[in-house]
């Protein structure tokens, strides 16, 4: 207790509130998907989103039977809704796989409570990204010919193209996220198999064990997989995004054509995801009672991430502005006059006011930990992280080179039921996981109670 | 009863601390087929068994260093032998936009390998194993720490190694049939 860094935090907010022993931490977590009957909050939020989700089905469904011409793009903005829509749910992802890799590996034990349920949002919203990008194909039926397969055809994907690199990252980080939260699951769906009482549960989650035992000689290996995986998971997150920017910065149009692009959407991915996790968590914790694992300091830790991220999402912002003056390029020059005076300034000046300045709140340490205040802070960043992408893809695209191509974007009412929509899918994938799976990894949550330290004899 | 249905003898502890501690002395009194089983991982717990895998990096490296060669020869085959398309007089290898799928591949086969190498070195999924037949096993994923005797280790005699196992201070003991 000598080092005064260790003090500082042990004055924080505890990680998990004292009092717990092994077997209070399983039963709490474990019963919310065991024995407490199923409320009636669950299942009207539930209905809510899977009413969305059948308008998701019905817009995709019409867009299949008329094409992408019921939506809003059109020369000069080709891509519209669907990749602006395609870039804020990916960037959403981020913070789950940081949460459970970078800050495993940076030895952040608090991430324990929030990780298992962060990389559930992950999952499904890179789902929910990857809709996008096929829908948007023309022939969604044909996205298989994305993928290097021997063909009839007697073609290949062009490798050199950054499309076909983010096909091979989303789909990439897809995998690895669904395989670090699976193997995360196992112990833990091997407590589930041996407390729950029903047949059919046992059977379930047996079988999703795969035999679990506990053994010392599993965990060890367990244990070097999991640390692996975080290593690998960790470059991985940080280059899904980065190809992401790729698709915009490796072509010509002004605006995207930008070397700051890659660190800037990595900061901004994170700063969404942080957003979303927030979103998340305070809802979660007060709803099933856990503020007890979900503490003010994870609040507050999750915040100062957001403000930290925000503030390289703000540096961006001014390294834009400041090369489209410096660099003397008239298109550049152009499109920063556009982005403040042009059609859709208001959206520039709300994408300010959102990303920059109401996050600036944060640095107010009460606002850090109230989770009303939090809450509504976390939605403003997610809009303003959507207007960013929207500025990016359609202001650079309606006024390019030659004003005899310009032209306007306006988004049709397909557009935004598919938006509404995949917002409602994610809703529902959340609800259905936070009722048949523990949402709060109860494994690791062990660890962290002071009856497991192993003292040194 | 013959002694090949019994699978070994199992102790059962309530602290982290008693398990580190019993596995130590179960191994220093020469014990070398043991196991221990805990709710939760304890680094302790290996070293108390003797326990230190070095195999599942390895099948990582393997995994990734497979990924790797895949993903680049993959483009490499299919832009320069089996479509090569000249752009511009550009060279057909043009290796740095081969790197990010190169990169995404590693990654991708060094994951898989880790969790399907992980599992198939532990011995999973096994849908039976005899441990299981001990009712307070149920515990050992919530808050017991289970220690083992397997019987086939040479130094099992069931009198002897209950004897054994009650000096530890168990909180139970049980015979493991298989």
């Amino acid at each position: 207790m000598d080092d005064p860094a260790q003090e500082l935090i042990n004055k924080q907010a505890p990680v998990i509130e004292p009092g717990y022993t092994f077997g209070t931490v399983t039963d709490k977590i474990s019963s919310i998907v065991l024995t407490r009957p199923t409320s009636n909050g669950w299942f009207v939020g539930f209905g809510i989103a899977f009413l969305i989700t059948m308008g998701l089905l019905y817009a995709v469904g019409y867009l299949f039977v008329r094409g992408v011409g019921i939506w809003g793009v059109n020369i000069p903005v080709g891509w519209g809704f669907a990749i602006v829509n395609f870039v804020w749910w990916i960037g959403i992802g981020h913070a789950g796989t940081l949460i459970s890799a970078i800050l495993l590996l940076l030895r952040q034990s608090w991430r324990n409570s929030i990780n298992r349920f962060a990389e559930a949002m992950t999952l499904f919203a890179v789902a929910c990204a990857g809709m996008f990008p096929v829908l948007h194909l023309g022939r969604p039926w044909l996205a298989y010919w994305l993928f290097p397969y021997p063909n009839t055809m007697k073609v290949w994907p062009q490798f050199r193209s950054p499309l076909v690199w983010d096909v091979f990252a989303v789909s990439t980080y897809a995998t690895i996220s669904l395989l670090f939260w699976f193997i995360g699951l196992i112990p833990d769906l091997a407590t589930l198999r041996d407390r729950s009482e029903h047949r059919a549960a046992q059977i379930v989650y047996g079988m999703l064990a795969m035999g679990w035992r506990g053994s010392t000689r599993h965990w060890a290996r367990y244990e070097m997989a999991y640390l692996l995986l975080a290593g690998l998971a960790t470059p991985l997150v940080l280059s899904v995004h980065t190809v992401v920017s790729f698709d915009f910065a490796i072509g010509i149009v002004p605006g995207w054509h930008t070397t700051i692009f890659p660190p800037y959407f990595v900061a901004g991915a994170i700063y969404s995801g942080f957003a979303m996790v927030l979103m998340l968590a305070i809802p979660i914790r007060k709803f099933y009672g856990l503020e007890d694992f979900i503490t003010d300091r994870h609040l507050n830790n999750s915040a100062k991430v957001m403000l930290a991220t925000g503030l390289i999402v703000a540096y961006g912002y001014g390294i834009e502005a400041f090369m489209g003056w410096y660099s003397g390029n008239r298109y550049d020059a152009f499109l920063l006059w556009n982005r403040l005076h042009g059609p859709y300034a208001f959206f520039y000046y709300l994408l300010l006011l959102c990303n920059i300045g109401i996050p600036q709140a944060l640095w107010i340490k009460k606002l850090r930990t109230s989770p009303g205040w939090l809450f509504l802070i976390s939605g403003i960043i997610l809009m303003g992280m959507w207007l960013e992408r929207f500025i990016i893809v359609v202001v650079s695209l309606h006024r390019d080179f030659l004003t005899s191509s310009w032209g306007m974007y306006y988004p049709t009412r397909w557009d935004w039921m598919t938006y509404i929509g995949t917002i409602g899918f994610f809703l529902a994938c959340m609800f259905l996981f936070l009722r048949v799976l523990p949402m709060i990894s109860i494994f690791e949550m062990r660890t962290l109670l002071p009856e497991a330290e192993v003292k040194a004899e | 009863m013959k002694r090949t249905q019994i699978y070994g003898m199992m102790a059962e502890f309530d602290t982290p601390d008693s398990i580190v501690h019993a596995a130590r002395l179960t191994h220093e009194a020469g014990y070398r087929k043991i196991d221990a089983y805990s709710p939760f991982p304890i680094e302790a717990l290996a070293e108390a068994i003797d326990f230190h895998p070095t195999d599942v990096p390895l099948v990582v490296l393997v995994g990734g260093i497979l990924g790797g060669l895949s993903g680049f020869f993959l483009q490499y085959w299919i832009h320069v032998i089996n479509y090569p398309i000249n752009v511009g007089g550009r060279p057909l290898n043009s290796w740095p936009a081969f790197i990010v799928v190169t990169f995404e591949m590693t990654i991708l086969f060094a994951g898989i390998f880790a969790v399907l190498g992980m599992l198939a070195l532990n011995g999973l999924p096994m849908p039976y194993h005899p441990v299981f037949n001990v009712p307070r096993f149920a515990f050992a994923s919530k808050d017991r720490f289970f220690l083992i005797i397997f019987s086939s280790d040479p130094k099992y005699e069931p009198a002897e190694t209950r004897r054994f196992l009650e000096g530890l201070n168990p909180r139970s003991i049980a015979e493991v049939p298989s």
